[in-house]
């Protein structure tokens, strides 16, 4: 019995619940057409009212602004790389002129090494000629002393031998028959007085 | 009033009655919070495109990251085609977005919770689409009904569930966003309930559910915004490219 009582309070009060929520609302607003006329205007209205603003002033405004902003940094990295590649080409410069200098101071060099040896080779050999002519004239000299020395020899020992016979033997002597024997002598025994 | 959960979706005029002839065109609650969107969206992407600096601010910022989302989204799945529709696309999408993002803040009214104003849209976007299409492939575009590579014997069953499936697209698109903002919001407002009813003692555990719930319905009022335009890219994508 208290068990029936109970069960049926449970079931009358979900009764009433739905009782008072159907009196509350009449089950989804959602399906009250009262407002729906209304809904659809103020829909149309705001919404169409957005759409002229936003097609016709604001997004192509956005539009713009990606296009500049992108056409901007477009040029700005065209920029940078324009300049990268005038410093490639001015450091290539940099480079060509600093091998060319150096070429040309080798090439410079060699030609002061080259010329300088010139200078030398000449003026060695005009010292070599000079050299080799004071030389030859000594030589000459030497040769010439040498060829007048036997006659000189010669002509001292007359003189010597004529003034030691005028002394040994109290007269002069014929200086020619002197010279005769001394010419003898100085002819067999030439080569070993002044060797040659 | 507040132990119904489905309260939160009552219209109720706002001022005086406005009748143009049979029609009750009154201002409400809803008009308010189309208003309140449509009024904030023009100030964040008016605010947004004022001033172009290389380097963008944050309103700047969220105005271009919102245009090439959209445009992306367009583009991936209507091509370039599609390049016309893109103001009603963006419209379109930042409506639904912010009406759901204003319905996620407490004791406002979600103005796409309603089957009216969903239905609206997607059946505008049904008869524009299905305009679009005839104008550009005259009569040839039925053969949208008609894939190709199906057998013979199957081909009036194909093409009786193709137009089905064509005619159900408004109903579909609509209902979707209505019945995941509705049922989100009842979800929400349900838990709220619990942790009243249940008080200091066992109210802690609804309220957590309930503070999940909020990042849930967060992520829904996105995605939901995010399906209606893709759905609709899809759609016009059917018109402008027909592939079939």
């Amino acid at each position: 019995m208290i068990k029936k009582i109970y069960f049926q309070s449970i079931f009358f009060s979900f009764l009433f619940f739905k009782g008072a929520f159907a009196a509350e609302s009449g089950g989804m607003p959602q399906l009250n057409p009262e407002f729906w006329i209304s809904q659809i205007f103020w829909l149309i209205l705001t919404f169409g009212t957005m759409y002229v603003v936003l097609s016709k002033f604001i997004l192509p405004k956005i539009s713009n602004n990606l296009e500049s902003r992108k056409s901007q940094i477009l040029e700005n990295i065209e920029a940078a790389e324009k300049q990268r590649e005038d410093s490639e080409a001015k450091r290539k410069e940099y480079d060509e002129i600093i091998l060319k200098t150096k070429s040309e101071a080798k090439t410079m060099f060699n030609q002061t090494r080259e010329k300088a040896l010139k200078d030398i080779m000449a003026k060695k050999e005009v010292l070599d000629q000079q050299i080799d002519d004071e030389i030859n004239k000594a030589e000459k000299e030497i040769e010439a002393l040498r060829a007048s020395a036997p006659d000189k020899i010669n002509k001292i020992a007359i003189e010597t031998s004529s003034e030691l016979l005028e002394k040994l033997i109290g007269f002069g002597v014929n200086s020619s028959s002197i010279s005769a024997i001394v010419d003898d002598l100085s002819k067999r025994n030439g080569d070993k007085y002044y060797g040659n | 009033m507040a132990a119904n959960p489905m309260s939160q979706f009552d219209v109720y005029r706002i001022g005086p009655e406005i009748k143009v002839g049979a029609f009750d065109i009154s201002f409400t609650n809803a008009s308010l919070f189309m208003i309140i969107s449509t009024v904030s969206i023009l100030l964040v992407f008016n605010l947004g495109s004022k001033r172009n600096s290389v380097l963008p601010n944050k309103i700047q910022l969220l105005a271009e990251l919102s245009y090439t989302f959209v445009a992306k989204m367009i583009s991936d799945t209507a091509g370039s085609k599609a390049k016309p529709y893109f103001a009603f696309i963006f419209s379109l999408f930042m409506f639904v977005l912010f009406c759901n993002m204003f319905g996620m803040i407490p004791y406002t009214f979600t103005v796409t919770s309603h089957i009216i104003v969903t239905f609206i849209l997607a059946a505008f976007i049904f008869i524009g689409v299905t305009l679009i299409g005839f104008i550009k492939h005259g009569f040839g575009y039925l053969k949208l009904f008609v894939p190709s590579g199906v057998p013979a014997v199957l081909l009036p069953l194909i093409v009786v569930i193709e137009i089905i499936s064509y005619l159900s697209r408004p109903i579909s698109l609509s209902v979707r966003l209505f019945a995941n903002m509705m049922a989100g919001h009842t979800m929400m407002k349900v838990f709220g309930g619990f942790v009243i009813s249940l008080g200091l003692v066992g109210g802690w555990l609804p309220l957590s559910f309930s503070v999940a719930l909020t990042g849930l319905e967060i992520l829904v009022a996105f995605l939901q915004a995010y399906v209606f335009a893709i759905l609709t890219c899809i759609y016009l994508n059917d018109a402008l490219n027909l592939h079939h």
